[in-house]
């Protein structure tokens, strides 16, 4: 019995016992169903062991969208909590634990598999390879940042959630101020999911530089692609740091080493460094994809050229430099001097620079252009004014000597959900409307997506520009509540309410995607929103081998021109297509993973110990694995082409599109 | 004969052979704290650069300027978070 101690909440709720109950049932439920409907077999052939790009970037969205519900519920939560002053929701505890898994959730395990969702899904067809670089190293990422995730999320039920903040700063992380495991399971969670960002990173950059199609020099590459090509630099550049970070946080807890200790020669300033040599760079990991889907959508429904390509493209490459001279200017009050305060606050203003071109760009696309207002577009749209916003407030913060006032403020959390909302989580949404036809063989209802757009918009604006109100008026942030002599009440009831707009928001996301399934047509062709660049080329739903015959570009946009401009897009005879086998080995190994990061959490050194000599026994097994593949032969090519109804032999002809 | 013989390799691997026997002096000899660790920093950068033109074959395929500017990109990047490191925490605490 007392072995089972440890696995005990140590600051237990209603709430929690009730959640612990939830995931029971579900669980059950899942393992019920997947039996009753003799699924077991489908699941493991078409989902555990799949490498297909699609497949994985499927996996990456459901995932995404499951922990965007985690984390909203956290939010909610802490509206609710702040929504009256003294209210009694939560109690402080609760409140750190909760503001701590909202951070982290809502970064590592929303906003990043959501960007490499889009990754996965588009990057490969819009450069015209037939999969990523890795097929199978690719398994393997999206594993490991599944099971970080879950390692994570259990937390909350067993053991206890980390409540150190989602930077997690020493000496609060240490071993003195956080008893419980939970602080564990943020350095293992995060160092498993880390893991398999890295090699996302590594994978998408040999993709992109290696496996274009011919004629596509990076010059001609499409801008999510650029985009997507310079955040996977950073991430390969970034993340080792993150890596080295977690493995020091995880030796002080765990084997009572001294890096970030205020005793022993430690230095607990080291770990705010160490994050945000990170943290800074995994600001524009996030927002750069973003931008390229902003570029993509604004460049399809003005009906114009994106305008800029090359600014665009020097101004995103100079944002990742930039990303690493700045990291400073998120503890310019920790006590280093004016010298080292002003370099970062020149570093940090010079980013809205080329941030600013960008935004222009933007603008310029849109200039005269034939503007359709569809549901990816009016978040394109909202995005451009309040993000504007979001970096003003941006350069507000920058400067260091102002920044004494701001910091530890609601102001500071009014900017970053300011940046980040308008910036990523608009971006996904419209990501996702504008992508789904080209998956899932039916279009989200425009109805109902515009509706939401109008609800998260407005409930964004309710929900945190009060914050910089009462930021300025000195509200903290991360203070479980207030005094109503304070005054804060008013202002926060109304973040409440646009909180709760917000929720309404991402409900109507998930109705929408029932209802479509249940009533859209099903007949969209391959191209329903006239766009421009490569993936639009191909079938809805994409075949597994993604282009019949590979693609000759000659240009940034070279769909548009075989549509327009009679570019001949497919030439030769179809021939054999050689593709990677699955395999259930990143599956295997990253569930090894799970065991040994959770006992590693409960410091049980005997499965800790098998489990990572199991990690090494599947890595050995697979360098002496022979797998060379298999081919998708001509004829069977065929066969599936004439399926979709296209014309094999008419090999000069630019290929008809369907236009709804 | 002489195609197959790869000088360049020979070469590299007794320059890296004097390279450690230069550091090793650091440890046999004694000299200043200063003058052991530049001694060990120059050392140490001319082999890593060595082994990765040498023996990794950085630069000899098509795609060799990549190489460079990648790892151009990462001196810069490390050289960066290392000073700026020692700035915040050390020199201007």
């Amino acid at each position: 019995m007392e072995f089972f101690q440890r696995f005990a909440i140590p600051h237990p709720s209603p709430a929690i016992y009730a959640s612990m109950v939830a995931i029971a049932l579900v669980s059950i439920g899942i393992v019920v169903g997947l039996t009753y409907f003799k699924k077991w077999g489908y699941l493991w052939r078409e989902w555990l062991t799949t490498v297909d790009h699609k497949k994985i970037g499927i996996m990456y969205l459901l995932s995404a969208l499951l922990m965007l519900f985690r984390g909203g519920a956290d939010a909610i939560m802490m509206r609710a909590q702040l929504a009256t002053p003294e209210a009694k929701l939560l109690d402080a505890q609760h409140y750190n634990e909760i503001f701590t898994t909202h951070g982290v959730v809502m970064i590592l395990f929303m906003a990043m598999p959501f960007i490499f969702a889009f990754m996965n899904l588009i990057v490969p067809l819009q450069i015209g390879a037939r999969d990523v670089a890795f097929p199978r190293l690719n398994a393997l990422s999206f594993w490991l940042f599944f099971v970080g995730a879950m390692l994570f999320n259990i937390s909350f039920v067993i053991g206890g959630s980390p409540d150190a903040g989602w930077t997690s700063y020493f000496p609060l992380a240490g071993n003195d101020f956080s008893t419980s495991v939970g602080t564990n399971y943020y350095m293992l969670a995060i160092q498993i999911s880390g893991i398999g960002s890295l090699m996302t990173g590594i994978n998408f950059c040999t993709t992109i530089l290696k496996m274009r199609a011919p004629g596509m020099t990076l010059m001609k590459m499409p801008m999510f692609t650029w985009s997507a090509f310079i955040a996977n630099v950073i991430v390969v550049f970034a993340f080792p740091v993150l890596t080295v970070a977690l493995i020091m946080g995880t030796a002080d807890r765990l084997f009572g080493a001294n890096f970030f200790t205020t005793s022993n020669g430690g230095m607990d300033m080291l770990w705010a460094n160490f994050f945000w040599v990170w943290g800074h760079p995994e600001v524009y990991i996030l927002i750069l994809p973003a931008f390229g889907l902003y570029s993509e959508i604004i460049s399809t429904f003005s009906g114009r050229n994106l305008y800029g390509y090359k600014s665009m493209v020097w101004s995103m490459i100079l944002i990742s430099l930039l990303s690493f001279l700045v990291w400073t200017h998120h503890f310019f009050t920790m006590g280093q001097g004016a010298l080292t305060n002003s370099i970062f606050s020149i570093t940090t203003m010079a980013i809205a620079v080329p941030t600013g071109v960008k935004i222009f760009n933007w603008l310029f696309t849109m200039w005269k252009g034939k503007i359709r207002f569809t549901t990816p577009m009016l978040y394109s749209v909202g995005f451009i004014p309040l993000f504007t916003i979001g970096g003003v407030t941006g350069v507000m913060l920058a400067m260091s000597a102002a920044d004494y006032q701001y910091h530890n403020t609601m102001f500071l959390v009014a900017h970053f959900h300011n940046t980040i909302i308008p910036g990523v989580v608009f971006a996904m949404l419209a990501g996702l409307t504008y992508y789904w036809p080209k998956f899932f063989g039916f279009m989200l209802n425009e109805k109902i997506g515009k509706t939401t757009f109008w609800f998260i918009a407005v409930g964004f604006v309710l929900a945190f520009f009060p914050m910089y109100i009462t930021g300025l008026d000195g509200q903290a942030r991360r203070m479980y509540t207030y005094s109503e002599s304070t005054g804060f009440g008013p202002l926060n009831m109304v973040s409440f309410f646009g909180g709760a707009l917000m929720a309404i928001a991402f409900l109507l996301i998930v109705y929408n995607i029932w209802y479509s399934f249940k009533n859209s047509p099903r007949d969209i062709g391959s191209d329903p929103w006239d766009a421009r660049s490569l993936e639009w080329a191909t079938h809805t739903p994409v075949p597994e081998y993604n282009f019949a015959r590979l693609p000759q570009i000659s240009s940034s946009q070279a769909f548009w021109d075989s549509k327009k401009n009679g570019h001949v897009l497919f030439k030769g005879e179809i021939e054999d297509i050689h593709m990677p086998n699955n395999s259930g080995v990143p599956f295997v190994m990253s569930c090894i993973f799970f065991v040994a990061g959770f006992s590693f959490v409960f410091a049980l050194w005997v499965p800790a110990v098998i489990a990572l000599i199991g990690v090494f026994v599947c890595m050995t097994l697979r360098s002496f694995e022979q797998d060379h593949g298999y081919h998708i032969h001509a004829k069977e090519v065929k066969e599936t082409e004439a399926k979709y109804g296209e014309v094999l032999n008419n090999e000069d002809r630019s290929r008809a599109t369907s236009r709804v | 004969m002489k195609e197959l013989f790869p000088a360049k390799q020979v070469m590299g691997f007794v320059f890296s052979l004097v390279l450690t026997v230069v550091a090793l002096f650091v440890y046999y000899t004694d000299m200043s704290f200063k003058a052991g660790m530049t001694l060990l920093l120059v050392t140490a950068f001319i082999q890593a650069f060595l082994q990765l033109v040498v023996f990794m074959h950085a630069g000899e395929s098509k795609d060799g300027k990549a190489i460079y500017t990648n790892v151009l990109y990462g001196v810069i990047i490390a050289v960066v978070t290392v000073f700026g490191s020692l700035l915040i925490l050390l020199w201007d605490m």
